[in-house]
């Protein structure tokens, strides 16, 4: 419950996403790569939770399994009291219009055979949203909010920029008015000068229309910028989560405060001491007993190769800061 | 850049370089000159098609003919030209002298050979070492690089490799003939921050036991902050600024290095509202504006600037090409 004594708009409760490897002559299930392994968090509306992580460690799967792009093994997606995890095809209709995603490649999201409109449109028509003379008003608007002249309209994705085109991809998913955005990775691919431009662009928009983001990002200087609460993934599972001030004034896990000490800083005078992680990250196939991070973490203690740690509040701090680490314990 | 340290180990000189395109012809370099003195290490930085990655190719004689060319300019290494040498001689020059590794590091290792063929290969070529000689040194050089048990690693495909393996994996067929200099394009671009932070240590751990010259190309300026003793800032194929580090980040001159340090988020404790950032985009090389080609974005561009180009004005260790810089120290 939050201050205001409602609940919370997402509630996402021990959500497990497996990929079965098959293999044998019988094509038997060998194994399961646990992308996703028991992860919990809420996210209020209008808000921003800032998932973080380096490759392979189930981020965007989690985003996917939110939004049903991909279908849960196991726990809640509780989406205003309602948990969609399980619904099927017909039931989760009515969901999916107020849940879209931004995709972090505009190059690859975007069909090259559709006129800016027909994308913008598209979701429209799937939902079979007002009359055509309607729709091709709301496509205008939305080019527009977007910062984008109505000259696009009948010109493909090819003609722009990367920015331009993931404007284009932000009209589409703003088109349904959705409750939650999952935005993966989506300024990564774009060169500094547009980034920031598409930054201010999404927080301008979530302001205007109260729209709660699950933002993706692999940069921690710009999840720092956008989210109000981040949470770190490390091989599948949430090892931290608190403020974006907190987060980056106190980092708790020593793979946070790895991660931390590894950005680069645009700024010659800072000489940090840095934390060069040994190692590489373990397959999500056969993830390591105990704790996920034992095998590479400077830290580590006999108790963290047997036992797991759950994810704990530590300190008082509001909202509140949760570490997943037997040095806390 | 200061005249007192001699000769510089690479010398550029009003380099251009031109594509030809269905649409016409495009200068992605356009008269730029630079200098990298030995064992130090110069930070080539600016955003998709500016044409850093262009002038690393150029400086090792790969710029693909047709479509490109050099269409003007010098390059001298260790005083010896190097534009115009046949293609014989520039093989000679590379993997022996100069080096380039480049950002994704399956384009440059063949998926075909084991890790230890393509290293031998090259160290038979270069140095006429015989096949166990050549395997010995490849495996001494694998573990140089970090990458551990080199003894077994060694007769494994690229596949096989993680990313940041296979990136030390480059590194170490580029280093392996004890190049004087090293072109490094985006090396940790494509990598984890972790894992970038290790790459990056490696090249400066690698450039100190070998006294060689590196020139990393790189859109993030935080590497250059960290990895880097001077800087050139490219825009649309011309140099706006270069100067040492320090000066460069305290007090950037040309309005674009100005914008570009404004508008990247960094990790703080006070949130900006909302982040600074540069207007517009970066204008298409086949229909460039006359006059200085950021005027279209820059707040403090005047009729001035839309009328003629700025040249590169020198002002102690740095130069800038702007008629409006922002102030420099005091």
């Amino acid at each position: 419950m939050n201050a205001a004594g409602t609940s919370p708009m997402l509630q996402v409760r021990d959500l497990r996403k497996y990929f079965p490897v098959r293999g044998g002559l019988l094509r038997r299930v060998v194994a399961n790569v646990r992308a996703v392994d028991g992860v919990s968090f809420t996210l209020e509306r209008g808000r921003t939770f800032g998932l973080v992580g380096e490759s392979g460690c189930g981020k965007s799967t989690l985003g996917r399994a939110i939004i049903r792009l991909h279908d849960p093994t196991d726990g809640e997606v509780v989406l205003d009291g309602e948990n969609i995890a399980n619904l099927d095809r017909q039931d989760l209709m009515p969901y999916r219009r107020r849940m879209q995603m931004i995709f972090q490649d505009p190059y690859a999201s975007l069909s090259p055979r559709r006129t800016v409109a027909q994308t913008i449109r598209e979701p429209l028509d799937v939902h079979r949203i007002g009359t055509p003379a309607e729709r091709e008003e709301k496509v205008k608007m939305l080019l527009d909010v977007v910062g984008m002249s109505p000259r696009a309209l009948n010109r493909y994705p090819h003609e722009f920029s990367g920015g331009q085109r993931q404007r284009v991809g932000i009209a589409r998913a703003l088109a349904l008015n959705p409750e939650l955005i999952v935005a993966d990775e989506p300024v990564s691919a774009l060169d500094v000068s547009v980034q920031s431009q598409i930054l201010n662009l999404i927080e301008e928009l979530q302001a205007a229309h109260d729209i709660a983001f699950l933002f993706i990002a692999h940069d921690l200087a710009v999840i720092q910028h956008v989210s109000d609460v981040i949470g770190v993934m490390y091989l599948g599972k949430l090892v931290e989560q608190a403020s974006a001030t907190d987060l980056y004034t106190d980092p708790k896990h020593p793979y946070t405060q790895a991660l931390l000490s590894a950005v680069p800083v645009p700024d010659p005078k800072t000489r940090r001491k840095r934390i060069i992680l040994e190692g590489e990250v373990p397959s999500p196939m056969n993830p390591p007993s105990g704790c996920p991070f034992h095998t590479r973490c400077p830290k580590v203690m006999d108790k963290c190769r047997q036992l797991a740690p759950d994810l704990e509040r530590t300190g008082s701090a509001e909202p509140e800061h949760l570490v997943s680490c037997h040095l806390y314990d | 850049m200061s005249v007192s340290r001699g000769t510089p180990l690479l010398r550029v000189r009003d380099l251009a370089v031109e594509f030809a395109t269905p649409q016409g012809t495009v200068r992605a370099v356009d008269g730029i000159s630079f200098d990298v003195h030995e064992n130090e290490t110069v930070g080539i930085v600016g955003e998709s098609g500016c044409g850093k990655t262009v002038t690393g190719l150029a400086i090792l004689g790969l710029i693909p003919s047709p479509p490109g060319r050099i269409a003007a300019g010098s390059i001298q290494f260790a005083g010896r030209e190097l534009v115009g040498l046949d293609e014989e001689a520039l093989r000679a020059v590379r993997g022996s002298d100069i080096s380039m590794i480049f950002q994704e590091p399956m384009t440059a290792l063949n998926p075909v050979f084991t890790v230890g063929s393509q290293m031998t290969d090259v160290l038979k070529r270069h140095k006429g070492l015989t096949a166990e000689q050549a395997r010995r040194e490849a495996i001494d050089m694998l573990g140089k690089v970090g990458i551990p048990a080199a003894a077994r690693r060694i007769d494994e495909y690229p596949h096989q490799l993680s990313g940041g393996m296979r990136q030390r994996v480059m590194i170490a067929m580029a280093l392996s003939c004890g190049p004087k200099l090293l072109v490094a394009d985006e090396p940790s671009t494509a990598l984890d921050v972790t894992t970038q932070a290790q790459v990056l240590e490696l090249i400066n751990a690698l450039q100190d036991e070998f006294g060689m010259a590196v020139i990393l190309i790189t859109h993030d300026l935080g590497v250059v902050a960290e990895t880097c003793r001077r800087a050139i800032v490219m825009y649309c194929g011309k140099i706006v600024e270069k100067a040492p580090i320090e000066p460069l980040f305290d007090r950037p001159r040309h309005p674009y290095t100005h914008g570009l340090l404004d508008s990247i988020p960094r990790i703080r404790a006070d949130k900006l509202d909302r982040l600074p950032t540069i207007e517009g985009r970066v204008p298409d090389l086949l229909h460039l504006p006359s006059g200085c080609r950021f005027a279209d974005r820059c707040a403090r561009a005047t009729n001035e600037c839309r009328a003629a180009e700025p040249d590169l004005r020198r002002d102690g260790d740095a130069a800038f090409a702007c008629f409006h810089p922002w102030e420099g120290a005091a």
